[in-house]
């Protein structure tokens, strides 16, 4: 086992005579045992990466290695990757066991007794034994996904490479596979490369998550990372459910001109700012820190509510004041009607600022380190407890 | 009444209207199977009757014999015959089976530079008429030596734009993963072709083969081009030159006729259900 890495990775497409770049000059460092998702929006050249370390994409630039080997030139089957596709893409005219055993068949010399033993036992895991001897096609789709992951399994690879695996599934599956996949990656320890347009899966899953855009690399980090402290606005406006709120704004004495009104920053936000070259900047909220409040103050202003979406736990707010629109998240037991208008507040410690030409970060929200009531000490937990 | 497009809720299945248009239906159907099965029921009935005439039609012979049939197999060499037509018609399915699936998948899935212009280029070889190559292609048969050969009567055909595009389309709409998943599981661009997609696109391979047994197996004009004497002659042409000899036999005849007509009509009678399938989905008009 060893580590996965790209440098300078780039892939270029010709379209109509035209030099399409799809992965520009991207760089990664794959751990060991790691679960990384590469998330970005359509295009965003995310599944190119993908073949591309799987080895069926050539690359243009750049050098890729598994392990100590540069792969740029070493055939799919010989660099000890397995991959589960989007649609699956079990072989129609054979068994659930021919599926699983193709892979060892083709590439190892494996005996047939081996390689039987090994089909089973990746079965067993995946509670798929009784399946074994039907074809795909009298498969639900979660059970041809097991199957799916039972062909990667079967391989025992270095890097399992996987392509929004779960997005042909219902809601309700796909909840249900993401923690399996989770469970399955700690019992397997190899590092998975997992592809996916869904925040959700890329927030839940991931040990580290590789934003893309437009075949670059936004950002890298833990989740958590990049929800509260991401490098630059795309990466903002990607991660989190609703998506974070922008204001244009102008830096002026040590306030945020906004179309809504002036915003007060904190001694650190304005050193920030000020060590910019421009004072044109962009103020980022996230719907869930707003806040509202009848005191008024230097950070709050009067809203008028455009329209409500009750979501249960909590109420979509969405705000309108002199041609600016953002989004307010509030408790569900909130009663707000569409004729209101409402106070809100934006925390000083909560609001992001991004560099209106670069879109790059200027500063990120505070991030608490306290934890929440409720955890217990070592010495306080019961004899039941763990 | 079949089910059909007027079979939905609320289509009531009595009253004058219906029966009318039932009755329509089924004597259009039938009238139309008997009109064209009587030619072949004629050329049947001819070759049992005893001394059939031009001028007249016989349905049904009194006395039923089959000395056409005797006299066709003691005075020509029908068992060859038949023998060179199983071998044109044989090699010629296998040849295009093989050839048009490698060039239709390449086409399809193969990604090489240029591939789209090689594939306007196959088809555009569908809008030259066959009667322009005829006489170059014969001359460049009889430059090789191959004039009235097994290879010379085959060579021409083993390849055809129809069914390289035919399967071209198929294997394009089979999904490209399935491709990837081979390359990962260890197999090279010929064996993802025969372990992977080749299986799955056996209803086109049926229709193909069905399609170009049946047009080679009623090939008359390259036949008598290439063929220069009766060694090898297939029936087609040889049922021709029976008519020169014989043109007041019309039992003699049409016992030929209906042995060449027999296996074509038995091949596609057995595989119709995956010739029409195949036709239909391609798009493909016979």
């Amino acid at each position: 086992m060893a580590d996965t890495t790209l440098t300078d990775v780039k892939k270029r497409f010709e379209s109509d005579g035209n030099d399409v770049v799809a992965v520009d000059e991207l760089s990664l460092d794959i751990e060991d045992g790691e679960f990384l998702v590469l998330v970005g929006p359509s295009g965003c050249g995310k599944s190119t990466t993908l073949r591309l370390i799987a080895g069926l994409e050539t690359i243009s630039d750049g050098e890729i290695k598994i392990g100590d080997d540069v792969v740029n030139d070493v055939k799919p089957k010989d660099r000890d990757i397995a991959m589960v596709f989007q649609n699956y893409a079990l072989y129609p005219q054979r068994t659930v066991r021919g599926n699983m055993s193709f892979g060892l068949k083709m590439s190892t010399d494996l005996p047939d007794e081996k390689i039987t033993e090994r089909v089973e036992d990746a079965a067993e895991l995946l509670s798929i034994t009784d399946l074994l001897d039907r074809r795909p096609k009298a498969l639900s789709g979660g059970q041809q996904q097991r199957v799916a992951l039972g062909r990667a399994i079967v391989r025992d690879p270095e890097l399992f490479l996987m392509d929004e695996p779960l997005s042909n599934l219902d809601a309700k599956l796909r909840t249900q596979m993401r923690t399996e996949l989770q469970e399955l990656h700690q019992q397997l320890g190899a590092a998975t490369v997992y592809v996916t347009h869904d925040q959700t899966e890329a927030m839940t899953m991931g040990d580290r998550i590789a934003v893309l855009d437009d075949g670059q690399l936004q950002q890298i980090g833990t989740p958590m990372e990049c929800y509260y402290e991401p490098a630059n606005q795309f990466v903002a406006g990607f991660i989190g459910s609703p998506s974070m709120n922008f204001i244009e704004g102008v830096f002026v004495d040590g306030l945020i001109h906004l179309d809504l009104f002036r915003y007060p920053l904190t001694d650190e936000q304005r050193a920030a700012i000020e060590s910019e070259d421009s004072n044109s900047v962009t103020v980022g909220i996230r719907p869930e820190d707003i806040e509202l409040t009848d005191e008024d103050g230097p950070r709050t202003v009067e809203m008028d509510v455009n329209v409500v979406e009750p979501m249960g736990s909590m109420n979509l707010l969405h705000l309108e004041r002199s041609g600016v629109e953002i989004t307010a998240s509030v408790t569900g037991e909130h009663i707000v009607d569409e004729s209101d208008c409402v106070r809100v507040r934006f925390p000083a410690d909560r609001i992001h600022a991004f560099d209106r030409q670069t879109g790059a970060a200027v500063f990120n929200r505070e991030r608490s380190a306290d934890r929440p009531p409720g955890i217990l000490s070592r010495e306080e937990v019961p004899s039941h407890g763990r | 009444m079949p089910r059909s497009n007027y079979d939905y809720p609320g289509y009531e299945r009595s009253g004058t209207t219906y029966w009318t248009k039932t009755t329509l239906l089924y004597a259009g159907v039938i009238g139309g199977a008997l009109l064209w099965s009587l030619p072949f029921w004629w050329m049947l009935a001819t070759s049992v009757t005893a001394n059939p005439s031009a001028a007249s039609i016989t349905l049904l012979p009194s006395n039923p014999t089959l000395d056409h049939y005797e006299a066709l197999f003691s005075t020509q060499p029908i068992g060859k015959w038949f023998f060179n037509t199983i071998v044109f018609a044989g090699s010629v399915t296998a040849f295009n089976l093989i050839f048009d699936s490698l060039a239709g998948y390449a086409l399809a899935k193969v990604d090489f530079i240029g591939r789209e212009k090689f594939f306007l280029l196959f088809m555009s070889t569908m809008m030259i008429p066959a009667m322009v190559t005829l006489i170059p292609v014969y001359v460049f048969l009889a430059k090789l030596g191959w004039v009235n050969t097994y290879q010379g009567l085959v060579a021409p055909m083993i390849a055809n734009p129809i069914g390289i595009f035919l399967l071209r389309q198929h294997f394009k709409g089979m999904p490209s993963a399935l491709g990837d998943a081979a390359k990962i599981d260890g197999c090279n661009e010929l064996q993802t072709f025969y372990k992977v997609y080749l299986p799955l696109a056996k209803p086109a391979l049926a229709t193909l083969g069905i399609y170009t047994f049946i047009m080679t197996w009623n090939n008359f004009q390259w036949p008598l081009i290439i063929a220069s004497d009766d060694s090898m002659y297939t029936l087609p042409v040889a049922l021709f030159s029976v008519r020169n000899q014989f043109f007041t036999e019309w039992g003699l005849v049409m016992a030929a006729a209906a042995i060449i007509v027999m296996p074509v009509i038995l091949v596609f009678l057995s595989a119709q259900r995956y010739f029409i399938r195949g036709m239909t989905l391609s798009g493909v008009k016979g």
